[in-house]
């Protein structure tokens, strides 16, 4: 196994810049993920690193070896698609021997390594089996098979759940990181599905327009968001934003909310006069009959244990607020809101990035942002 | 009174036993959401409503009419399918409009203009109506799909996953507004989807399907708080429940014919020392962070089976491989075909 390192990476398709001086480091062992919409240029950055797109300029590194300019075939990775693509007419054992007999590898380590990968992945009761009668994730299964017999260097997956329903996807998901435990195997992995990579990933990379907006572990950007384009895209449901427009200066511990005083984690930068974001998580949204910020309930959503109340404030900002099931709220009725003060971000509405505040001020992990 | 009812519904594809002995009431105003994975025979139970297959046996009707051998067009009926079709040619006003301009039920022009601009403003496509179908991204085709569909005033609404081909940040939008335009008009739905969110949170009742038969038909509270098998348990709740052998319990206060324990994420109390009370133990394998929620991942002794998940409270930490002793709070119990066990 090895680390990957990606320096000031950059990718035009003719005058569309695909992806933007990326870099980055995937240390040896890890999970990473590549997160963000389509057209973020996520899967651009992965085919470079595999050797499927050459970049414009910077350069890829796996291990010692600078590999930027090497063929996909020359550099020990293995690379899994959404679209598994097996052999129909084979077994599942020789689909997962393939790569191994067109490498010239010796019958019996094939057999050796065919079984172990089968054990890890827990099909060997499918080895004699033909591929075309499995189901969807036993199909999976087959084709990381195929990926891991291999021991390369890094796997590269772009979307491999993509295909498969919501129920199934989180199950996959549990397993996939499960192997991972397994094989402590460098892993680059590309999804739109900011559930998968919150459950799975070591450290996130969140992509925008060719980007990366943010670098970091799932709590890290779960709970610190560097921009609103961050905070919007992982949480579901997404982070509240309600605008106000004032400057504050360094130490300020409150802002004016609709006409009310609302507590935030003091600021550590000064800002001039200007529109801003108050982010607020559904979750650190409470009900309180004395708060004089007032919403209107327009609906409720029951989850089992909690539920998503939409509201609409007495400004028209809508908002959302998981509260516990058993909480009252109705359509039409009027609450009050109360936000929990230690969590909430600010965000300059202009640019969309964070504010520097106290909440930064005790790292959670090593913070590595930028973009 | 009910809207549509189904008695005793079969439909038999080949040896594929689609549908089997199928029973529902939906009441006027009801909104039912048929919730199984992919093959549980959904999809065809909705079809059998809309008359686009015939039932081998039973009856299906709506409002007081008998409509088992009734053309689908006859039938009162309007369906949303998953794959929104418009007319490329048209606007969204053109394609809208299109279902009251049909011959089989005039409507004057007027009423028409009305209708669409009433249903439009719901659907926040007021100002899109005169641009072109092709115009449109992936999610306001969908609404103009299901514009369509609400123009007209029908006995029942029929939709099979008319959501699941949006993003994850539309689809969370979308949910609440359908549930909402529902509720206004008042309006009939049975709606088709294998996802559990959808289920929990647009449902009056969730009805659970299972290879054909209709298992477990209740409030989605209900359907949560007391399943009536593993099957439907493991349906609704994210993380799934927690399944786990009784075998591997020790002494555990349950009648003989339990040997399925399952407890909820939430429903699950870790003890750091492994002194304590609970017979239950195992070791942290992983911790996660799920948007809100900390999830810790546990291999219990002795069960080899999938990772047992639990919430843990906020501020808790573990570390890998800690050895930790499990509580369960309001356990479910299974017997050995997974039907549950009621305390007595």
């Amino acid at each position: 196994m090895a680390e990957i390192r990606v320096e000031q990476l950059h990718k035009a398709f003719a005058d569309f810049v695909a992806v933007k001086d990326s870099s980055f480091t995937v240390r040896d062992g890890e999970f990473f993920c590549l997160l963000g919409p389509s057209g973020c240029g996520k899967t651009t950055t992965l085919r470079m690193i595999a050797g499927l797109e050459l970049p414009t300029s910077g350069n890829i590194f796996l291990g010692a070896e600078d590999v930027t300019f090497k063929r996909a075939s020359g550099r020990d990775i293995a690379f899994v698609f959404q679209l598994f693509a097996l052999y129909p007419h084979m077994s599942v054992r020789k689909n997962i021997a393939f790569p191994l007999l067109s490498q010239g590898t010796p019958r019996a380590e094939i057999d050796r390594k065919v079984e172990e990968a089968a054990r890890i992945l827990r099909i060997t009761h499918l080895l004699n089996k033909s591929v075309s009668g499995l189901s969807g994730g036993d199909r999976q299964r087959v084709a990381l098979g195929r990926a891991i017999v291999r021991q390369p260097l890094a796997f590269m997956m772009d979307e491999p759940l993509g295909a498969l329903d919501s129920e199934f996807r989180e199950l996959m998901c549990d397993e996939l990181r499960g192997l991972h435990d397994r094989l402590h195997a460098t892993t680059v992995y590309v999804t739109h599905d900011q559930m998968e990579a919150m459950a799975m990933a070591d450290t996130i990379a969140v992509m925008n327009q060719g980007v990366i907006e943010q670098l970091g572990d799932p709590q890290e950007v779960y709970e610190r968001p560097a921009s609103v384009f961050v905070a919007e895209f992982i949480g579901s449901p997404a982070m509240n934003f309600l605008p106000f427009d004032m400057g504050l200066s360094v130490g300020t511990q409150r802002i004016a909310l609709e006409g009310n005083d609302i507590a935030v984690p003091a600021l550590r930068e000064e800002v001039s006069q200007r529109k801003l974001l108050c982010g607020v998580r559904p979750e650190h949204v409470r009900f309180d009959t004395l708060s004089r910020l007032r919403a209107e309930v327009l609906g409720t959503e029951y989850l089992g244990t909690s539920q998503i109340v939409s509201l609409i404030t007495a400004a028209g900002n809508l908002l959302r607020a998981k509260v516990p099931a058993g909480e009252r709220a109705q359509r039409g009725d009027h609450v009050g809101l109360v936000f929990d003060p230690a969590t909430i971000s600010l965000f300059d509405k202009t640019s969309g990035g964070a504010l520097r505040t106290a909440m930064y001020d005790e790292p959670i992990a090593a913070v590595a942002a930028h973009g | 009174m009910a809207e549509v009812s189904l008695r005793g519904v079969n439909k038999k594809f080949g040896s594929v036993q689609a549908v089997s002995n199928i029973d529902l009431e939906v009441a006027s105003g009801e909104f039912i959401v048929l919730l199984g994975p992919s093959g549980a025979g959904k999809t065809t139970t909705l079809r059998l409503i809309a008359g686009l297959e015939t039932p081998d046996t039973g009856t299906v009707h709506i409002g007081k009419r008998d409509v088992t051998r009734v053309a689908p067009a006859l039938r009162d009926v309007t369906f949303v399918f998953q794959q929104y079709s418009l007319y490329p040619h048209l606007n969204v006003f053109d394609n809208m409009a299109f279902p009251l301009r049909s011959p089989m039920r005039r409507t004057p022009e007027a009423e028409i203009q009305r209708k669409v601009t009433e249903i439009a403003t719901m659907l926040r496509m007021e100002d899109k109506l005169m641009s072109p179908a092709t115009r449109l991204s992936g999610g306001q085709m969908q609404r103009v799909a299901i514009g369509r569909a609400l123009v007209r005033n029908p006995a029942v609404y029929l939709m099979d996953e008319p959501l699941s081909s949006l993003d994850a940040k539309l689809r969370n939008d979308m949910r609440l507004e359908l549930k909402r335009i529902q509720q206004d008009l008042g309006a009939t739905m049975v709606y088709v989807t294998h996802d559990q969110i959808e289920a929990m949170t647009m449902a009056n009742r969730v009805g659970v399907l299972e290879q054909g038969v209709l298992v477990q038909l209740g409030s989605p509270q209900d359907i949560y708080e007391n399943p009536c098998s593993s099957y439907v348990a493991s349906r609704l709740g994210s993380p799934r429940i927690n399944l786990i052998p009784r075998k591997i319990m020790g002494k555990f206060a349950a009648p003989a014919e339990v040997e399925t324990i399952g407890a909820r994420a939430e429903h699950i109390r870790l003890q750091a020392d492994a002194t304590a009370t609970s017979s239950v133990k195992g070791a942290i394998k992983r911790s996660e962070q799920l948007s809100d929620q900390h999830l810790v991942h546990l291999a219990l002794d002795g069960f080899d089976g999938p990772d047992v998940v639990t919430v843990v409270p906020p501020g808790r930490s573990y570390q890998i491989g800690q050895q930790v002793s499990l509580e369960m709070v309001r356990p479910l119990w299974f017997d050995r075909d997974g039907q549950r066990i009621y305390e007595r």
